[in-house]
């Protein structure tokens, strides 16, 4: 909790100085405009699959160790994860119709992703609707939608695609590399902020109930 | 006792619970089956040739076996629960992932009596060619069956204390296993084109097999601390 302020006064840094060097950054030659939405649709891809694995470390140890904090990482970096990839599922299509014509292809980065979003929707759904004990099933499910996300990866490399390769990023050129690092680091500082912010309101849940068990007895 | 002595004696404790009633093999095939004509009419037309709706075919197929797979799993687990077995069975003074392994291979059993009821069927009446690799395709079937069912058995036991168990099984197996289902059409569908693509029918086999061989470690590894209240 004590990280909050910092990591307040970071995002806002970031979130003010990005928009000014994705603005600064030169037109890409074949796509133009289109391609600046990549400094937004990539990072909250890279947030949300951040979020997964959190939520699958969290899940882990919830499961196996039972400890009441890893369940509430779990829960908040699940919540996270659907918030950045409804963000990704927003911008992928406003630039696929641009860039392919197509609003939505069915290409196994995309679908992958897409099954991957809707994992973690079953893990809210299962948490919020399974009842008394639910925490555990939904960590199950936590576990193995890490176990498939490397699948995701894999795909890539298996099949071929229209998509953007991943090795785009490292091979990016120099003047595009300031915004699309700075638009990352927003990213993941917000998604540090976010989940602090779940946890520590979780944590605060958890002990209101506890109080009024114990004012119960 | 050994660990497949124990899978065994579970897996023949629900075969002679089967046997007295066939309630889930009857109910199963005939919903398996009525799958399959729902999808004839929505994808056969009319002035079409014999044989037009051949590639739809892998996918009925596998939709059907998914769709009948879940319907299954409830009922396996449901049983249990009405009769309040599943907590004896969880009591025994036996290791929790041979339990599991002998549910998974009741589940598998059953999947394979509705795929040999499936298959022919599908093929008469699409026209599909699903015979022409039929090593290839029992192996894409048993490899699609087992990663469907390590999951499905997996968290319909688990659901069996939750709520509203009906909704939510599906809810939790169909995104966690659509990789199994497209994997399995994909490879059904390059067997049933022509010419056969062979190799690409392997590769998606190979790539079932890895599906398996993380989905069986993390049911077997997990199955413990979930039936543990």
């Amino acid at each position: 909790m004590k990280y909050v302020p910092a990591l307040t006064v970071a995002v806002a840094v970031l979130f003010v100085s990005a928009p000014i060097l994705v603005a600064m950054a030169p037109y890409e030659s074949t796509m133009g405009l289109v391609q600046k939405i990549f400094y937004f649709h990539v990072p909250s891809w890279i947030a949300m699959y951040t979020a997964i694995y959190v939520n699958g470390a969290a899940s882990a140890l919830f499961l196996f160790r039972s400890r009441p904090a890893a369940d509430r990482v779990g829960a908040a970096s699940a919540e996270l994860c659907v918030l950045f990839g409804a963000m990704g599922l927003v911008t992928g299509p406003l630039w696929g119709v641009k860039a392919w014509g197509h609003w939505w292809i069915w290409e196994p980065r995309l679908t992958m992703a897409l099954l991957l979003w809707l994992v973690y929707i079953s893990y809210l759904l299962v948490r919020r609707y399974g009842g008394p004990g639910s925490e555990k099933l939904a960590a199950a499910v936590g576990v193995f939608g890490t176990a498939v996300s490397p699948f995701v990866y894999v795909s890539v490399n298996l099949w071929r695609t229209i998509h953007p390769l991943n090795s785009v990023v490292p091979t990016l050129k120099s003047p595009f590399r300031p915004a699309f690092g700075i638009s990352s680091l927003a990213f993941l500082a917000l998604f540090g902020l976010l989940l602090a912010l779940r946890v520590e309101l979780g944590r605060r849940q958890a002990a209101l109930d506890a109080l009024y068990l114990a004012d119960e007895d | 006792m050994n660990f497949a002595a124990i899978a065994w004696l579970v897996l023949r404790k629900d075969l002679a619970i089967e046997t007295r009633s066939w309630e889930i093999v009857s109910t199963t095939l005939f919903f398996a089956v009525s799958c399959v004509l729902i999808f004839a009419f929505a994808f056969v037309k009319e002035e079409a040739a014999p044989g037009a709706a051949a590639d739809a075919a892998a996918g009925i197929l596998w939709i059907a076996v998914a769709f009948a797979g879940t319907l299954a799993l409830g009922r396996t687990f449901e049983r249990e629960r009405y009769g309040d077995t599943l907590k004896a069975l969880l009591l025994a003074p036996a290791p929790r992932p041979a339990i599991y392994v002998g549910k998974l291979l009741g589940i598998v059993l059953l999947l394979a009596a509705a795929e040999a009821l499936l298959v022919p069927l599908i093929a008469l009446l699409f026209g599909a060619p699903f015979f022409s690799r039929p090593l290839i395709l029992i192996g894409l079937l048993a490899a699609g069956t087992v990663g469907f069912g390590a999951v499905g058995t997996l968290f319909a036991a688990m659901l069996v204390r939750a709520r509203t168990r009906d909704v939510l099984l599906p809810i939790l197996l169909y995104p966690i296993t659509v990789p199994v289902i497209i994997a399995g059409v994909r490879g059904t569908s390059a067997l049933t084109a022509s010419p056969v693509n062979e190799n690409l029918a392997l590769m998606w086999l190979a790539i079932l097999t890895s599906f398996d061989v993380v989905f069986v470690t993390l049911a077997l590894w997990t199955f413990e601390p979930l039936m543990t209240e």
